[in-house]
């Protein structure tokens, strides 16, 4: 009789029996994947019509009577906070992180499924909770998504009572719901990879949110303390960002407390917080980009070092954001040496996608067409933070326009186009059936070509000196005429863009259901998730054998092999030749 | 191949869009040519990275695109072409951070001969405050405000006597003086913002904070909050007028000092801890 390893003993899964054991209290990482997922979307397509809302009160002022200067304020920080936390990072890591990584290295499922289903469900209560905010005596907090004290909690602000302290709290608890998903995505990787499965023969795939679900362990804390802090500034009158001041001519009993104290606990939060949106997008595109070039990532090796070196690097960077907060300007010198010093790892980044295209075999699917969007989205984004990490081009930039199109650009459009592209990746795999192709490459188009007419001319508003976080311009000599044209065609250009989601959803939705039946391998890839027995992928994930990893993640195009792509399950000898011709 | 072409054309569209566009930095009212310059350095070279990796990618989609028959080389990585990249890249960052940081050395040096002017912001308005004779802010307290002291000086600090105060959004500076902007608000963060002048910087409940320039041109210029301060922050509105001399002094000459507005105020100064109510900070109002 032959003896099992614990690890292939199938019978330690405890299979659910009841529907509710299977699709609600799951602990399978596949479907709190999608739990995570669909939640998140949920609710960024809310932070969307916030969106197309705000550009309809910047292209046509008053044309919409319900957009107070309160209400702007309010979906203008409900959006920012919803697209950065709520969506993209429980997006990438809760979705992406949680169904691709047990498949990517060949595990059963995460190493602490019960503590996977809490983080899911906290994190339902977090989206709630600010849901709930939306709806409290004064609205939602109008503070701007940065919150910065002391107006976040002052008259003058809109949702100073409850919206605040509901977005506080709501943000404490997804904290909690990331630091449970974050352990477990890094305790995964390091403890539960099928054999063969080095740290060097992952898929850049797994390495990106690897580093980002270590970074946030690092940086959510920060968070978590300011938002503490601050309720109680907030609810019991202590004064940690508050310093003595009068607010609305009256004196308060506020004194000693630093608003620049919170400005640092949350850059030491942003900034990194910007990685562990952008890390999981850059391993995923260099994967699409490898998938659908037929050929390996170019640098492999450099590539999983430039993530590390960006991730280490993000977590002293954070003072860039507050170049003109009036912290001490000596601090300029330092954190714009350190911020331009990160450009270098991910210039490495962009070439090696370049050349990973260079001498492919490039087809052009629809994630291909995303992963190509988001380079070209990614080198603009990343060329204007050069304007912006560089101290003194900075001052007159900060609080522009330019500011907003640079950080949608980098850190809003470039990973929503990965994350589009990923999902039209994946989607055979998740749900065993094919997507309509026209309806995905018209969504591919209007989103890449509109997502540029959009954030394009925000930058030349920014150099022109057009604030943000203005309800409305009015009479500004400096601004001529033809701003107020811009306004317009970005507005029109963010609608259309905004509308042409639909499509996506429609062929989401269409064909979960009548989609017609999908390839277990229809890209030939050769990453793991993509061998498995089922499709897709059942309970457990591999059936009675774990696999085993005889290679990298990358033998695309081997120089004598049959196929143009080897798994990663595939033995040395198991390799069918290309007879010599 | 659609895609390839579309980002060529992306790419031209954007340099037209450069070459056209009608919104540009402000024409320059301060001494701050070095940030213009460093700006203009940085677009310079991410503007020809920019065109140059964009037609770099649509030419490899265009030249390496699926064919029947074709097949990808086999490249896993090149160590001498990533090392010449990485040594290129970090001396094209050099370049771009030196310009930056010598503008930043004397953006944070502020010359020993710079005139003061105190900008005190307040949700949703600007005043000024000049030293007056004696060339000497005197302290001032947040404590100290009350409706006869908007300013909150300390009415037994001599040094603030003399201060002249502009209850206005308006403030004149004479042109070719340099001059230290000195910030304090009085509720939330703001931000002293003149688009013709490129400096800016936060006000910050708490302490002062401070920039300098020096005008170079006369004229009418908008002072904008930059820093989000509330429900009316959009209409925070200031202006700075920069006059020749003999004006700007005429103009300053009509400014009270603290001690006539006391005087007008009554006869004894207002006590020193407020005469402002005190309220708990967390009440509902």
């Amino acid at each position: 009789m032959t003896s099992t390893t614990i690890a292939d003993d199938a019978r330690v899964m405890h299979h659910p029996k009841t529907w509710i054991g299977k699709y609600v209290w799951s602990q399978d990482h596949k479907v709190i994947a999608l739990q995570y997922s669909v939640t998140a979307i949920a609710i960024g397509v809310v932070a969307l019509v916030l969106s197309d809302l705000m550009r309809l009160q910047l292209g046509f002022p008053d044309a919409v009577k319900f957009i107070t200067p309160s209400a702007y304020l309010q979906f203008l920080t409900m959006h920012g906070m919803i697209m950065v936390v709520y969506l993209l990072t429980a997006l990438l890591l809760g979705g992406f992180g949680n169904y691709l990584i047990p498949l990517m290295v060949g595990a059963r499922d995460m190493v602490f499924p019960f503590v996977n289903m809490l983080s899911y469900w906290v994190y339902l209560l977090a989206v709630l909770v600010l849901v709930a905010s939306m709806f409290a005596p004064g609205g939602p907090t109008g503070a701007g998504w940065t919150l910065y004290p002391p107006q976040a909690i002052l008259e003058g602000t809109p949702g100073r009572h409850w919206g605040i302290i509901l977005m506080l709290a709501s943000l404490a608890i997804f904290v909690v719901a990331f630091t449970m998903g974050g352990l477990n995505y890094v305790t995964t990787v390091l403890q539960a990879r099928a054999r063969g499965m080095t740290l060097m023969r992952m898929p850049c795939t797994v390495w990106g949110i690897f580093v980002a679900a270590v970074l946030g362990l690092l940086a959510f804390p920060a968070l978590f303390v300011a938002a503490i802090m601050m309720m109680l500034d907030r609810g019991l009158g202590t004064s940690f960002f508050m310093p003595s001041l009068v607010s609305m001519g009256q004196q308060t009993s506020f004194n000693g407390g630093s608003p620049l104290l919170f400005q640092h606990l949350f850059w030491f939060f942003g900034h990194p917080e910007v990685y562990i949106v952008a890390l999981p997008a850059f391993g995923i595109v260099s994967d699409l980009i490898s998938t659908h070039a037929r050929k390996n990532i170019f640098g492999y090796r450099m590539m999983i070092w430039a993530i590390i070196v960006i991730g280490a690097l993000s977590m002293f960077v954070w003072a860039h954001h507050m170049y003109v907060s009036g912290m001490n300007p000596y601090f300029g010198f330092f954190f714009a040496t350190s911020t331009l010093i990160i450009a270098v790892p991910t210039a490495i980044k962009v070439y090696n996608w370049l050349l990973t295209l260079w001498r492919g075999d490039i087809h052009l699917t629809v994630p291909m067409l995303f992963a190509i969007g988001f380079i070209f989205t990614f080198i603009h984004g990343g060329l204007s933070g050069l304007f912006l990490g560089n101290v003194s081009v900075d001052v007159p930039l900060s609080d522009t326009f330019f500011v907003v199109g640079h950080f949608h650009m980098v850190m809003g459009v470039s990973p929503v186009l990965v994350i589009f592209g990923a999902i039209y990746h994946w989607y055979p795999k998740i749900t065993g059936r094919m997507w309509n192709v026209p309806l995905a490459q018209i969504h591919f188009w209007i989103t890449f070509l509109g997502a540029y007419a959009i954030f394009l001319p925000m930058h030349y508003l920014g150099f022109l000196g057009v604030p943000r976080r203005y309800y409305a311009l009015g009479e500004t000599a400096f601004v001529p005429a033809s701003a107020h044209l811009a306004n317009q065609a970005i507005t029109i250009a963010a609608l259309v863009v905004g509308v042409a989601q639909i499509l996506f959803f429609y062929n989401m939705i269409w064909s979960y259901f009548r989609g017609p039946k999908a390839d277990p391998n229809p890209w030939r890839a050769t990453t793991l998730e993509w061998q498995t027995p089922q499709t897709p992928p059942a309970h457990g994930n591999w059936g009675p054998k774990l696999p085993v990893v005889y290679r990298w993640a990358y033998d695309y195009s081997v120089p004598g092999a049959a196929e143009d792509f080897i798994p990663q399950t595939v033995p040395p000898d198991g390799v069918a030749r290309r007879p010599a011709t | 191949m659609a895609v390839a072409i579309v980002i060529a054309a992306l790419v031209l569209f954007s340099i037209a869009f450069q070459l056209l566009t009608p919104w540009w930095l402000t024409p320059l009212a301060s001494n701050w040519g070095s940030i213009d310059r460093a700006l203009n350095i940085t677009m310079w070279v991410c503007g020809i990275l920019f065109v140059v990796l964009n037609l770099f990618l649509a030419y490899s989609i265009w030249r390496y695109r699926h064919r029947p028959g074709h097949r990808a080389h086999y490249d896993p990585e090149s160590a001498t072409l990533e090392r010449r990249l990485t040594v290129w890249t970090g001396i094209g960052i050099a370049a771009l951070l030196a310009p930056g940081l010598i503008a930043w050395k004397e953006f944070v040096t502020v010359p020993h001969d710079a005139a003061v002017v105190e900008a005190v912001g307040q949700q949703w308005q600007w005043t000024f405050r000049f030293p007056g004779r004696d060339g000497v802010l005197g302290t001032a307290s947040s404590r100290h405000i009350s409706p006869d002291n908007p300013f909150g000086l300390d009415p037994k600090d001599p040094y603030g006597r003399d201060d002249l105060l502009v209850e206005s959004n308006e403030v004149h500076l004479p042109r070719g003086q340099p001059v230290k902007v000195v910030l304090r608000s009085k509720d939330v963060l703001h931000n002293f913002f003149v688009p013709q002048i490129r400096a800016k910087m936060d006000l910050v409940p708490g302490t002062v904070t401070y920039f300098w320039f020096t005008p170079t041109r006369t004229g009418t210029f908008e002072i904008l909050c930059a820093e989000l301060c509330g429900v009316s922050h959009y209409a925070m509105r200031g202006s700075l007028v920069v006059d020749e001399e003999p004006v700007f002094q005429a103009w300053l000459s009509e400014q009270p000092t603290f001690a006539q507005l006391m005087a007008e105020a009554g006869p004894a100064p207002p006590p020193v801890t407020g005469g402002a109510q005190q309220v708990p900070a967390n009440s509902a109002n």
